[in-house]
């Protein structure tokens, strides 16, 4: 293995290397770029067939911006994006054509990502035409069933997007990405803007559409109970670097990193009275156009030690298939909760 | 129509008494639109305890905001109205109290924390100048004394460098730190009621953890009752005492938090419970990626008239009563309120 983070036998789909995306700052008139903010600053990982990655952490971690980097809707400042083991982030548009039938994306906002204009049908159908893949009698039954494997009803073809409630048209957004059968959907935030009963309906469907079609999803979110609902693996991400990487079981069991331990432990759940140990942050997550020296999570880890502040720790894969980046966990070190190391 | 103020004995978990600071009977609350009248809230009822936490839970359009903006008062004039029941608030009925004695008590006795500080913050006047001003009106402190105890405010929701932050607009300030400030504001005239709506959804986890419990430490320091109104049954769980339901407008259930969680019998309460993945303190989930449970269909319109339970269209139990005539609220055991025909039979499946 290269010791890509995730690296298996298992049948990749995307591979991810050291992603970076650096927004420049212009100020002034004669806006000169005065800073970047580095919202992406190194993130590797691969997805496999039929498995779900995803990506958890709070505003401003560069969750999105990879979501969007790997669709090349962002054109990555530096890294590489392998799709079904081909560099996409050196193709021109053209060429990338092709490849993006393999990947497809939905969006977190249900009302801003379907053309208000266009017919319910023909914003399902849009990548069937685009592609040349279906017209005419066949691309009206085609998007009959596309409506009806997500759950709506082909009759609702002819309706416009304002018609529908927020999570049909979430159902459509993910109807237009299965159009063109990928192998990758890219979901941003795809439940967060619904109510959770509603959440719960698409969180269903795109559990089944995966088990059916064997697709991989990329799955950003902030909500630690759906992430651990709906993913295979998980990568938390803090101020644009992965900080820990893990089976769904060992992240949540045993989480390595302080930020991980941390969230896990402000997340507040649903169990009156459960009585949990809390380890409060203190402080605001710092701005991703200055990031601390060193491990970016020194300013507001209770064990930082010396060496935090200066020296930026390697993600590792400290146990078989868990990685994390933490000066504190050396490889083949004792497990135990960071608590004791620090009490 | 109702008349204003004209509260027939509508069920309540518990009667009125002296241990009440607010009371709410049979709240109607319509929106006039051009399409129609909206029922945002459909005959609400309850009370509220000095010092307790009550939280009202719900999705969206279920008229959770719209019952907090009616106890204020803040419901904009022309868009919409209370058009019938009773807000009593230490004996002072508000729903006919004059506007100027209105503004008495509203951030001054009652107050509020709205969901996004950025737009409650006024842009162009520094947070000390926005604390000092409820303080200066509400309390008659000068100018100087109003900044000082602004300051002290700032330094209680532990803002660091209270001095220069007070000196500071709005957008020099984290999500997190708005949102102190709006505490700030809210209780500097040491309200008996805080009413607080969805104050972390637009937080960040680790923030929202700092926000909660830093409403929870106030509120025992203070003793103000806060009502804190969310969609999140995990923040209910941590921070309520009591817990209302809200569906399409009305009360669908009401009981303390430990029975609710252990016992819910309104199927809407029971499908909101499964519709949440779940995490556990264990760390274990109790249904690793199974299904969810779905609440099938979507939420009524509030334009048209729901002659039975609100809830009948998209419930696995209903039965053709359910779609005709309305549920009362009836008791289930010592304190717990749900407005369901067919609890019985509910309560008998097992979850």
């Amino acid at each position: 293995m290269d010791g890509t983070p995730g690296a298996t036998a298992a049948e990749t789909v995307l591979r991810v290397k050291d992603l970076k995306k650096h927004f420049p700052v212009h100020r002034g008139v004669l806006s000169r770029v005065v800073g970047h903010v580095f919202a992406v600053d190194g993130v590797s990982f691969e997805i496999h067939r039929g498995e779900t990655l995803c990506l958890v952490g709070e505003s401003g971690c560069g969750k999105s911006t990879v979501a969007k980097t790997v669709m090349r809707l962002q054109e990555p400042t530096a890294g590489t994006v392998e799709l079904n083991g081909n560099d996409i982030t050196k193709l021109g548009q053209e060429e990338l054509r092709a490849h993006r039938r393999e990947m497809q994306i939905v969006f977190q906002d249900p009302y801003s990502s379907l053309n208000p204009r266009m017919s319910a049908g023909a914003i399902v159908g849009e990548p069937l035409t685009n592609y040349g893949l279906a017209h005419g009698a066949d691309l009206q039954a085609r998007i009959a069933k596309l409506f009806e494997r997500v759950g709506l009803r082909a009759d609702a073809m002819a309706k416009y997007p304002h018609e529908f409630s927020g999570g049909q048209r979430q159902r459509l957004g993910i109807a237009r990405a299965l159009a063109v059968n990928p192998r990758l959907i890219v979901a941003d935030e795809p439940v967060s803007a619904l109510d959770v009963s509603v959440q719960a309906q698409v969180l269903n469907l795109l559990i089944d559409l995966q088990e059916e079609f064997r697709l991989a999803y990329l799955f950003v979110s902030h909500d630690l109970a759906v992430v651990e609902h709906i993913g295979h693996r998980i990568a938390v991400m803090y101020l644009g670097r992965i900080v820990e990487l893990a089976d769904n079981a060992d992240l949540f069991g045993e989480p390595l990193h302080p930020y991980t331990e941390a969230l896990l432990a402000a997340a507040p759940l649903p169990e009156p009275g459960a009585k949990r140990e809390r380890l409060i942050l203190q402080g605001d997550v710092p701005s991703p156009m200055k990031p601390p020296p060193g491990c970016h999570f020194h300013t507001r880890c209770p064990y930082a030690e010396a060496r935090c502040k200066v020296e930026t720790p390697k993600l590792e894969e400290v146990k078989p298939a868990h990685w994390v980046a933490c000066h504190l966990r050396p490889r083949g070190g004792p497990f135990g909760p960071l608590k004791a190391r620090a009490a | 129509m109702t008349a204003l103020a004209t509260a027939t004995a509508a069920p309540a978990a518990a009667p009125a008494s002296s241990d009440t600071i607010l009371s709410v009977r049979d709240l109607r609350t319509q929106f006039f639109t051009r399409d129609g009248v909206v029922r945002a809230v459909d005959g609400v009822s309850f009370d509220l305890k000095r010092g307790e936490t009550l939280c009202i839970v719900g999705e969206s359009g279920c008229g959770k905001s719209v019952t907090a903006l009616s106890i204020l008062r803040l419901i904009p004039r022309g868009a919409g109205r209370i058009v019938g029941g009773s807000i009593k608030f230490e004996g002072t009925e508000l729903t006919t109290l004059p506007e100027d004695q209105m503004r008495k008590i509203r951030g001054n006795r009652i107050s509020m924390i709205f969901q996004e500080p950025m737009t409650s913050l006024n842009p162009v006047l520094t947070v000390g100048a926005q604390i000092a001003e409820s303080l200066h009106i509400h309390q008659g402190l000068d100018r100087r004394a109003a900044w000082d105890r602004a300051v002290e405010m700032l330094s209680i929701v532990r803002i660091a460098d209270p001095k220069r932050r007070a000196g500071e607009y709005p957008h020099q300030l984290s999500g997190g730190m708005r949102q102190r400030v709006m505490i700030a504001i809210a209780l500097a005239c040491n309200p008996k009621v805080l009413i607080a709506d969805e104050p972390t959804t637009a937080l960040d986890v680790t923030i929202q953890a700092q926000i909660l419990n830093l409403m929870l430490e106030l509120k025992e320091r203070l003793g103000t009752a806060i009502v804190l109104i969310t969609h999140d049954l995990g923040v209910v769980a941590e921070t309520a005492q009591r817990v209302i339901v809200m569906y399409a407008g009305r009360k669908a259930e009401e009981a303390s938090v430990e029975e609710l969680f252990r016992n819910p019998i309104h199927p809407y309460t029971r499908g909101l419970m499964g519709s949440i993945p779940r995490r556990t303190a264990t760390g274990r989930r109790s249904n690793i990626r199974g299904r969810l449970q779905e609440i099938s269909g979507i939420v009524p319109s509030l334009r048209e008239e729901i002659p039975g339970c609100a809830f009948a269209p998209r419930c696995s139990y209903a039965v053709d009563r359910c779609r005709t005539e309305q549920p009362p609220l009836d008791p289930h055991g010592p304190y717990h309120l749900a407005a369901c025909w067919e609890a019985a039979r509910v309560a008998a499946t097992p979850r």
